[in-house]
């Protein structure tokens, strides 16, 4: 589990990067804004990754695995 | 996300042509918005500086804050979080205003400036493009202010609430606020004209999360071109609004409020992007991030506010006639004191 909430732009993306570089088949990741969860997306997408987004109260738990 | 990109270059476009005809209502030339500028205008007109040319409560800065506060609030975006090394921010953001005062600009001005055909503009955007290279090397190498929290809604509403204040006490004018008389201060669109710009530009800019900063950096770092798509949008727009208004002037000599000094106008936009890639923003999104609830960014505006007051004070601030010894000095001192903060929040050890 990535824990990117309370991060600002652009650490999250960042976090992510790192992690997926790894190359697993899935992840988890927290964020806490829009801003983030758009950000990781847009890039999760890029680097062949499917993400769903589910939200937990004011987080938001992404759900990126391999395309 | 191809629609993301549409959005943001039509968002650019009008940003452009709202930049180039608030010069065309009175703002000084290639200075439709400089939100350095404004940040100092504002704290001279409110008597922090007594530098009498540069003194207006501009009501573009304001609108901006109103406008992301706004539009935040209408797509259930306003959300207060701070607590993120706020001191930190506040002298990250006092020195970033020394570089942009070094240059004569922020990066949102660096684009309207080399679309007004500023030649100088563009040693400054190498500049600011190489500190923010200098900041993603910390970032890669895990640069962090740590964590925010959530805070109240009062804490968020402060802000733009100072913003109303700050317009009531413009078209109020009380004996104590300062007008300039003369020079960049003393030009300006109509009140109700420069606000209405600022809540736009605002709105369009929480919208799109528009960052000149950004825009470069989500590039190297990335390889993601959003932002930067904001980025030339603007510039294609002012560029040809310019033309089409014959205020484009291709040449180095001779640019209104700019200097020809090449090494401190890329120095002053070096420490600029430096600072900027460490806060994560330019002092436009800033601003906008201030609107959104963002209280940090709250304290970073703050910190620019003081920043410019100190420039006008003890002279740091450039003219037409270049750089001052002064001036010089204190973008050398930013440039240290960036790369401390920066070290310390790299490198520093876990307990």
């Amino acid at each position: 589990m990535i824990d990117a909430r309370g991060r600002s732009c652009p650490e999250p993306v960042i976090m992510a990067k790192k992690a997926l570089a790894s190359k697993e088949a899935s992840y988890e990741m927290m964020v806490d804004n829009r801003v983030s969860l758009e950000n990781v997306t847009r890039f999760a997408n890029h680097a062949g990754y499917e993400v769903k987004v589910t939200e937990q109260g004011d987080d938001f738990l992404l759900n990126i695995t391999k395309k | 996300m191809k629609n993301e990109k549409i959005t943001i270059g039509i968002a650019g476009i009008l940003i452009g042509i709202i930049a180039v005809g608030l010069v065309f209502f009175g703002n000084p030339a290639n200075m439709g918005f400089c939100i350095a500028c404004f940040i100092r205008d504002t704290a001279g007109g409110l008597g922090l500086h007594r530098a009498a040319p540069v003194q207006y409560i501009r009501p573009e800065i304001i609108g901006l804050v109103l406008g992301a506060f706004l539009m935040a609030v209408g797509r259930k975006e306003f959300s207060v979080k701070g607590g993120s090394s706020p001191v930190t921010r506040f002298v990250l953001g006092f020195f970033v205003m020394i570089g942009c005062l070094m240059f004569l600009g922020c990066p949102f001005r660096m684009i309207l400036r080399m679309a007004g055909g500023d030649l100088n503009a563009y040693i400054g955007l190498v500049g600011f493009a190489a500190g923010i290279l200098v900041g993603i090397f910390f970032l890669n190498n895990g640069y962090t202010l740590k964590r925010t929290y959530k805070q109240s809604t009062s804490e968020g509403l402060m802000f733009p609430v100072i913003q109303v204040v700050l317009l009531v006490l413009l078209v109020a004018a009380p004996a104590f606020i300062f007008f300039s008389e003369e020079g960049p201060g003393s030009k300006h669109a109509a009140v109700i004209i420069s606000l209405a710009a600022g809540l736009i530009v605002g709105a369009a800019a929480q919208l799109t999360r528009l960052c000149m900063v950004g825009g470069i950096r989500d590039m190297i770092l990335f390889k993601e071109s959003k932002l930067l798509i904001g980025f030339v949008a603007i510039f294609a727009a002012a560029l040809i609004g310019n033309l089409a208004l014959g205020s484009f002037n291709l040449a180095m000599a001779g640019q209104p409020i700019a200097h020809t000094d090449g090494l401190w106008n890329f120095l002053g936009m070096l420490l600029v992007g430096y600072g900027c890639a460490l806060l994560g923003g330019c002092p436009l999104r800033q601003l906008v991030l201030s609107g959104e609830g963002n209280v940090d960014s709250a304290v970073t505006v703050l910190g620019l506010a003081a920043g410019a007051a100190f420039c006008h004070n003890f002279g740091l601030a450039s003219s037409a006639e270049g750089p001052t010894a002064n001036g010089k000095i204190a973008v050398i001192i930013g440039i240290v004191v960036v790369t401390v903060i920066a070290a310390a929040n790299t490198f520093r050890k876990e307990k």
